[in-house]
């Protein structure tokens, strides 16, 4: 039984996130240290308020807030369940990391100190937690639009060749959010309301009729150009690669999940089912995800650059939510929403390993990591915990993802979808491959010679550099450790309830 | 032949709403110019604010501000939200234009070119 109550944590959240930007943005160009101290106490008190709020609503409670005193549907609303508290509480965790990371970390030439790199950094985060917790189809676009426009700025913020990447970013994402928004119109055109609840409602009367199918399909994909699934990941690959280090951390963790859970907030809360099953929308979401593992698994092979192995990397990961979306069976959702959690601290961990390396020995390529691992011994552990992770070796918490992900193509060849084992092959095989791109690092790391020679001297980098590789890397041991108690206690009460609102 | 001139006719607003979006897509995809796929963007959201103002119209419909005369029925008043939805849609999209010039600047500045084959070529280079 679902249970709404009032209160003011679904907007004060973004707001307060936003207001600590705008503070950072007028004292960062005096005093960055400032800037700095102000952004990690705004996301600790975003970490410690998403944990409350989400231990109030696990029970399938849902924090609303109209705002301006209007009720929905007339007055817009935001709202905190268990899906977007277990979002924004991982959003304001991640955020809380990347803030604590020492700026200037990663650059060949590190940016003026004036720039308002942690303004930008919260303005992120809020409009990340407002998606996570907008109930209004138009406030989710507004919201989106304002974390793109920190995303580009804080990849531009790479370098020339960065700035490159954020202007295409920026053309692609752009068009991506316009058919968002030509979709939400088609919407509102055909039922007078932008409420998700309310929408969901109406559209159920309306049926599948042309003109709703389009404007499933016109939201879904602009979503999905935002979260960069399959093949509307163009931009990615450039964008995290040239992005500085914590900022390609910040986005690939969070930013492209936040996209990801848009498209689930859309396709499961607002779509009605007799859409869904007139038009084959999630197999196609299926096999976009399948087609991205593929293709991000084998690029990423290819790769010679550290970073941008891993931004191909992450194209193949996002094929796996995909996967799971679109596959629609709980234990398939589980895996999805296990795999938002462990990629969040797997390619976390990555990019800050990759900004710790450029730092202490100025070595980008896979080949150049030779000899690291007596050289930099934390940071390297703390890589090689979330490689193997990432090829998914118990006890790690990518094991877990694949696990329940092949579990759920299972469970829906049960139920009637076809070639759903091909699936379960693809999430099993693609271990290989994953495999494949990690071993040459892995070996280059522990058994190849030092070109700077064996007695070059052990260069770690600062301590708290390596602080958010150890939480992440221990974070996924953890994971993987506790993960029948997130599952049972978390994770499957939200899949249920995602799906189960379903036919 | 006449029935189909009622159903252009009818309609011509909103295939000129189509028409300027697939303008802009195309623009915003294939120009070389930096500048020129920023031109395409702008008018691939004009035509998205059009097609939301576009559906707001009511034949005979009044500013709506209610007016004694009228008395309280909505369909005798242009439904306002539309216009006040792309009232912030113009705001994001005047700064997502922003970001992008001020991006074609820094591009500008260490290329020497807004040329996006060019610049594919800097990028391979080590």
């Amino acid at each position: 039984m679902i249970t709404e109550s009032t209160s003011l944590l679904p907007p004060l959240l973004p707001a307060g996130m936003l207001a600590a930007a705008i503070v950072a943005a007028a004292i960062g160009s005096r005093w960055p240290g400032a800037a700095r101290w102000l952004a990690v106490a705004a996301t600790l008190a975003g970490t410690i308020a998403c944990a409350i709020g989400l231990s109030q609503v696990i029970g399938g409670q849902t924090l609303v807030a109209a705002l301006g005193g209007w009720a929905q549907p007339l007055g817009i609303a935001q709202r905190f369940d268990a899906l977007s508290g277990f979002i924004a509480t991982l959003v304001c965790f991640i955020g809380l990391l990347v803030v604590l990371y020492p700026p200037g970390i990663g650059f060949q030439t590190p940016p003026d100190r004036r720039l308002p790199v942690h303004a930008l950094v919260l303005l992120l985060l809020a409009g990340l937690l407002g998606v996570a917790m907008a109930a209004d189809l138009f406030n989710l676009f507004v919201f989106l639009e304002i974390y793109s426009i920190a995303a580009y700025s804080l990849i531009a913020l790479g370098g020339p060749l960065g700035a490159v990447a954020a202007f295409r970013y920026l053309v692609i994402g752009t068009i991506g959010s316009g058919l968002y928004l030509l979709g939400v119109g088609f919407v509102y055109f055909t039922t007078g309301t932008l409420s998700m609840a309310d929408a969901s409602d109406k559209l159920g009367t309306v049926g599948p009729t042309a003109t709703v199918t389009t404007a499933v399909v016109l939201m879904v994909v602009g979503l999905a150009t935002k979260m960069a699934l399959f093949p509307l990941h163009v931009w990615l690959p450039d964008a995290h690669s040239h992005a500085p280090p914590a900022a390609a951390a910040l986005l690939a963790s969070v930013q492209v999940k936040v996209a990801a859970y848009a498209i689930v907030r859309i396709v499961f809360d607002v779509v009605p089912d007799d859409v869904l099953a007139a038009f084959p929308l999630l197999a196609i979401i299926t096999w976009a995800g399948v087609g991205g593992v593929l293709f991000g698994s084998v690029m990423a092979i290819r790769q010679t650059d550290f970073k941008r192995m891993l931004a191909f990397s992450t194209v193949a990961q996002l094929g796996y939510i995909g996967i799971g979306i679109g596959l629609d069976t709980p234990l398939a959702l589980v895996g999805a929403l296990l795999l938002v959690l462990n990629h969040a601290f797997m390619k976390g961990t990555m990019f800050f390993v990759a900004g710790n390396v450029y730092e202490a020995t100025g070595r980008k390529t896979i080949a150049a990591f030779a000899g690291l691992g007596r050289r930099m011994p934390w940071t390297m552990t703390g890589f090689t915990i979330a490689a193997a992770s990432m090829i998914g070796l118990p006890p790690t918490a990518g094991f877990f993802s694949k696990f329940y992900l092949v579990l759920g193509a299972a469970e829906a060849g049960d139920t009637g979808t076809p070639w759903s084992w091909v699936v379960a092959i693809v999430v099993a095989a693609s271990s290989i491959l994953t495999l494949t791109y990690f071993v040459p690092v892995l070996e280059a790391i522990w058994f190849k010679p030092d070109p700077d020679g064996e007695d070059a001297p052990t260069r770690e980098v600062r301590s708290l550099a390596v602080l958010p590789v150890a939480v992440l890397a221990v974070g996924l041991l953890v994971i993987g450790l506790l993960n029948v108690s997130i599952v049972n206690d978390l994770l499957n009460p939200i899949a249920v309830s995602i799906s189960g609102t379903r036919g | 032949m006449s029935s189909v001139i009622d159903a252009i006719s009818g309609r011509y607003a909103w295939l000129i709403v189509v028409a300027l979006l697939g303008i802009g897509l195309w623009a915003a995809l294939t120009e070389r110019h930096l500048i020129k796929k920023l031109v395409g963007l702008s008018i691939f959201q004009t035509a998205i604010f059009l097609f939301y103002i576009e559906g707001s119209v009511r034949t005979g419909g009044e500013v709506p501000v209610i007016d004694p005369a009228l008395g309280s029925d909505p369909e005798a008043y242009v439904n306002p939200l539309p216009h006040v939805l792309m009232l912030t849609g113009l705001v994001v999209a005047v700064a997502v234009l922003g970001v992008a010039l001020a991006l074609a600047v820094v591009i500008q500045r260490s290329f020497g070119t807004l040329d996006d084959e060019e610049l594919s070529a800097e990028a391979d280079q080590p």
